[in-house]
């Protein structure tokens, strides 16, 4: 019932929100990413990450510094907090914090099955792979050649076999089918996620179907700017959206109908919240789309700290870190690479 | 009364002293169950946000306290309870005051266990808020510690009335 589980949220799950709560005040806010942006080398980024929470994953590196090893530590971080809080956690939320990286596995399947098909290393791919997403019998998705196989041989054993049931075919895997595969997964999961979410009910199911919701349209926007030009058919388009969220169902028609990406714009203007982010992008640009769904996004999961007994701040806890190892991984890249004026480009402001 | 097999007339055979005995356990137990909900809300909360801001520990203490007072009103107003009782011979036994007597001293202790139920259940709440708010921003502890104090008053309006309530208990005098 709305509004009673402050009576009883405590006893499970007060400790790790709480837990929780403090490792949000250890995330970056805007005068540190300030002073990261006057770095002039690795070396100065690492001085002023060991002054964060980030120090002793990385105080003890050797002085030539890679861009991957800045963000590989940084992961390290979020993975360990992420294990603690699934150490801690009882039913049902360790089953939403498991919910959390699913995506991640999706992608880890996708990578590695890409990669086999450009004839990679499999032992690189796993290096590639997101901490987070990795599962028991990852190095052998390397040997399927197509989906029936890929689900037989390993992905029966793992939590995303229920999201395959509707992308089983007998095809040869390739660029195109990949692609499908990982946004078919990507919906099961999300439907399937949006469904847990609304069982658990209260603030967790008002905040995270919310949330959720955002993320499936901005899916759907990224799915259809991305198959313009593509032999993929409307209806095929239309079949890959979730079936749930702002667009859900007259909005989803009419992505599926554009040919152009002025054509989304008018398509998604006609929806208030969207329309802010796309009056803030001049006609004809979508470079600049992903930086502003992202923005809403941050925007979005800081909302969620302001209410308390609800599994929405593990949710955007794990995102806000994801986003900011996504801006670190950004100025280390524009700093290595001597490319500073374009620093501010990506860099999403978490406070 | 009604008919002899009524409701009514089953609560009116009931022994005054049934009813009073079981107005002073409410009153400290439901009282103490308030107490302890409110305590585990705020304690929890707080020993997880303690962890990175170990200077709140001291400060919140002030929240467990609070709710804690809410078990020592129900121990106060149970003690002022068990005194009205009185005995009375049995021949009084069911005489409208031993009557009014025995259903005062219950209401008393249900108002006083109740209020206190849902005061401790509130200042916990409250209390819970206040640690995860001042981990966030120390300046917030005063400001949310003032609900606090309007919260733990609602526990003392149900003491007040309940004591005023047990005043109504005069047992017959001894012939």
């Amino acid at each position: 019932m709305y509004g009673w589980e402050m009576l009883s949220f405590n006893i499970h799950d007060g400790f790790l929100e709480a837990i929780v709560r403090g490792n949000r005040s250890g995330l970056l806010t805007a005068a540190d990413y300030n002073n990261l942006c006057q770095c002039e080398t690795l070396d100065d980024i690492k001085m002023h990450l060991t002054a964060t929470e980030y120090g002793p994953y990385l105080q003890n590196e050797p002085s030539p510094l890679h861009t991957t090893t800045i963000v590989e530590k940084c992961t390290l971080k979020l993975v360990d907090e992420y294990k603690h809080m699934l150490c801690q956690a009882n039913e049902p939320l360790s089953t939403f914090l498991q919910y959390i990286t699913y995506g991640h596995m999706i992608d880890n399947v996708v990578l590695i099955v890409t990669g086999t098909l450009h004839e990679r290393d499999v032992n690189e791919l796993l290096e590639k792979c997101h901490p987070l997403g990795m599962f028991d019998s990852i190095a052998s998705l390397a040997v399927a050649q197509n989906m029936r196989e890929l689900y037989r041989l390993v992905l029966v054993d793992t939590p995303l076999a229920p999201y395959f049931s509707e992308c089983i075919t007998s095809e040869d895997l390739d660029d195109m089918n990949i692609e499908i595969m990982r946004n078919t997964l990507y919906k099961a999961y999300l439907e399937d996620f949006y469904k847990f979410c609304q069982k658990l009910g209260g603030a967790t199911a008002e905040i995270m179907c919310d949330l959720l919701s955002f993320e499936a349209d901005r899916r759907a926007v990224n799915i259809t700017i991305n198959s313009i030009g593509t032999e993929l058919t409307r209806d095929d388009r239309r079949k890959l959206y979730s079936n749930f969220g702002l667009l859900y169902p007259y909005g989803h028609e009419e992505l599926a109908v554009c040919e152009d990406v002025d054509q989304v714009r008018g398509a998604m203007e006609k929806y208030p919240p969207y329309q802010s982010i796309f009056s803030r992008i001049s006609y004809g640009e979508s470079q600049m789309l992903d930086k502003a769904f992202y923005e809403e996004e941050v925007r979005r999961l800081c909302l969620s700290f302001e209410q308390q007994f609800h599994y929405a701040v593990f949710f955007a806890y794990i995102r806000l870190r994801e986003q900011e190892i996504r801006n670190l991984m950004w100025i280390s890249e524009c700093v290595a690479q001597n490319q500073k004026n374009r620093v501010h480009d990506s860099v999403v402001f978490i406070f | 009364m009604s008919s002899d097999s009524s409701w009514a007339r089953a609560l009116v055979q009931i022994s005054p002293y049934t009813f009073a005995a079981i107005g002073i356990a409410v009153s400290i137990g439901v009282s103490v169950l308030g107490a302890a909900w409110g305590i585990f809300i705020t304690g929890s909360s707080l020993i997880g946000a303690s962890i990175k801001a170990p200077r709140i520990t001291s400060k919140n203490l002030i929240s467990v306290i609070f709710c804690e007072a809410v078990a020592i009103y129900g121990v106060i107003v149970a003690i002022i309870l068990q005194t009205k009782l009185e005995s009375v011979p049995s021949s009084q036994m069911y005489a409208p005051e031993s009557l009014r007597a025995g259903y005062a001293i219950f209401a008393s202790g249900l108002i006083v266990g109740f209020a206190n139920l849902v005061c401790g259940v509130c200042v916990g709440i409250i209390g819970s808020s206040c640690a995860l708010s001042d981990a966030q921003n120390s300046s917030l502890f005063v400001k949310i510690l003032v609900i606090e104090i309007f919260g733990s008053a609602l526990g003392l309006f149900g003491v007040i009335v309940g004591i005023i309530m047990s005043a109504q208990a005069t047992w017959p005098a001894r012939a």
